[in-house]
């Protein structure tokens, strides 16, 4: 305890000094607001706009959540299929790859053009982006399982499904985690460049990728720089329920959470 | 209507002319014949690559001989699965479910009732004195905590047959005494008969009626010797002379098979 505390206090320092030394760089090379603003602006920013900031952090938490949980159903679905029929897999499973090296900020555009504009077109650009890890993990766990521990299920005649759902998925849920981190941290990136194309219904009011295009535009760089920030701690958010989820689920019995706080 | 003889002619496990080729063509047994007797603790015992797991396999159905036949109560091993239970050399036990639910997994795949269930894993549990982790992970156990928790799992289905595949070769001396010990006073209790794999000739003997000593390259029977000590058999046995004997005399006929092999295969390189 005493150790983390010191641990956040030294963090706490070097990041107070880098907001000083940003503050007083601003000042001495006497950089234009539009440009660079100091870390005061951008607070003056967040206090002045911040209903609006709220709203576009919320847009895009739904968007990005929406996505990232249709990830999780729909690869867990494809990956027991993939684990039911080898011959499926082996076929299928090198284009789940390219859902992984597809550039999304080349392919968004498309997708707002043939989806149209709104939520939903967003939530599923972050789908996308998310949808390669949670197979890939999912089907990996679900396919290595110990095999005495096959041959314990075929003594006592288990069917089929009893072998995937009692053997088969709990063996998976450490590797689904996995695939869950890393998908928690690109769902946000997958929401935000989704809405950099997505045009909005309302001029000024939309998520936060739109509205980092707006300020951009509109040269407002103190609440531009406001967005990013609030899009970091979005990612960062998102990648913590992720982690808290696995600690929550594995804790008690897999050999990785030993530890009694998420670390 | 069968005659008591017809009845007692049917071996409670008949392994007749069995060999077991792998894919990758080698021969792993070769012309295997024994029959078990209800009620009988025999021992599979010989060198590594001898096939003494594969060969339980065999029995258990879990693969298939590529000659000759295996009949367990005069049906077909897989048929005759409910009667029988395997324990593994590793606990194997599933680690995301406590001691009880991996106790019940048999009974729960089996789709008994779930207050039955609660009720016989409770029972077993006290039985091998497991009550006090009933409720803790498996890796919160030690190993030979672990190894009564997969006892426990074989025997609450309550099998007539056991096949244990080097259950305790992972635990240190004092803990395989004692599951031993502990496993003879179940066996005396509910006469199973019993197929047991090991590499160890004192554990052998002291558990065993008869031990089937296997050689290897392809894996054949070298020599089936009764053991003779007296029944019950309790830790002291361990202490005495005749006890000390048949394991000197076993370890001779072990190390018979492995010379007359290393002889072998010098010869087959000269």
């Amino acid at each position: 305890m005493k150790r983390q505390f010191w641990f956040a206090l030294k963090s706490l320092i070097v990041l107070a000094c880098l907001l000083t030394l940003w503050h007083f760089a601003v000042i001495a090379l006497n950089i234009p607001k539009y440009i660079l603003p100091g870390p005061y602006p951008v607070a003056m920013a967040v206090k002045d706009r911040l209903p609006d900031l709220l709203n576009s952090l919320l847009l895009t938490t739904e968007a990005a959540a929406m996505g990232l949980a249709g990830s999780v159903v729909a690869g867990v679905a494809v990956a027991l299929i993939f684990a039911q029929w080898r011959a499926l897999r082996q076929l299928l499973f090198p284009y789940t790859i390219l859902l992984q090296t597809v550039p999304i900020v080349a392919i968004a555009p498309l997708i707002i053009m043939w989806a149209g504009s709104g939520i939903y077109p967003v939530a599923l650009i972050a789908f996308i982006i998310c949808l390669a890890p949670i197979i890939a993990n999912t089907t990996q766990g679900l396919i290595s399982v110990e095999e005495n521990l096959l041959h314990l299920f075929l003594m006592h005649n288990a069917t089929r499904m009893q072998v995937l759902f009692k053997l088969r998925l709990p063996n998976a849920m450490p590797n689904l985690f996995v695939g869950i981190r890393i998908s928690s941290g690109i769902a946000v990136v997958g929401a935000i460049v989704g809405e950099l194309f997505a045009s909005s219904s309302r001029v000024g009011v939309g998520g936060l990728g739109y509205a980092i295009t707006y300020a951009s535009a509109q040269l407002e760089t103190d609440y531009l720089f406001a967005l990013v920030l609030a899009a970091t701690v979005l990612g960062f958010a998102f990648f913590f329920i992720g982690m808290f989820l696995e600690w929550y689920f594995l804790h008690n019995w897999h050999e990785s959470n030993r530890s009694d706080i998420p670390e | 209507m069968v005659s008591p003889k017809a009845q007692n002619a049917v071996a409670e496990v008949a392994i007749d002319g069995v060999s077991k080729q792998f894919r990758s063509g080698a021969l792993a047994l070769r012309n295997i014949s024994m029959h078990v007797e209800k009620g009988e603790f025999v021992s599979l015992l010989g060198p590594s690559g001898c096939g003494k797991s594969t060969l339980l396999k065999l029995v258990s159905g879990l693969t298939q001989p590529t000659s000759g036949a295996i009949k367990v109560k005069g049906i077909t091993p897989v048929q005759a699965r409910e009667l029988m239970s395997f324990i593994f050399q590793d606990a194997t036990l599933l680690p995301w479910r406590t001691v009880e639910q991996n106790v019940g997994l048999g009974l729960e795949l089996e789709h008994t009732a779930r207050q039955i269930r609660k009720e016989k894993v409770a029972r077993m549990l006290e039985l091998v004195g497991l009550t006090h982790v009933a409720t803790r992970f498996p890796r919160q156990l030690s190993g030979g905590m672990k190894m009564r928790v997969s006892i426990a799992r074989a025997l609450v289905s309550r099998p007539r047959i056991l096949l244990l595949d080097e259950p305790f070769a992972a635990l240190d001396e004092m803990s395989r005494d004692r599951l031993n010990e502990e496993l003879l006073r179940l066996y005396t209790e509910h006469h199973w008969t019993v197929l047991f794999v090991t590499h160890s000739v004192a554990e052998a003997v002291f558990l065993s009626k008869r031990i089937v000593i296997l050689a290897p390259h392809p894996g054949r029977i070298a020599h089936v010797v009764p053991v003779e000590l007296p029944w019950p058999r309790t830790a002291e046995l361990r202490l005495t002379p005749a006890y000390e004997h048949e394991v000197a005399r076993i370890s001779r006929l072990l190390r018979s098979v492995q010379t007359a092999q290393s002889e072998a295969s010098e010869g087959g390189i000269a």
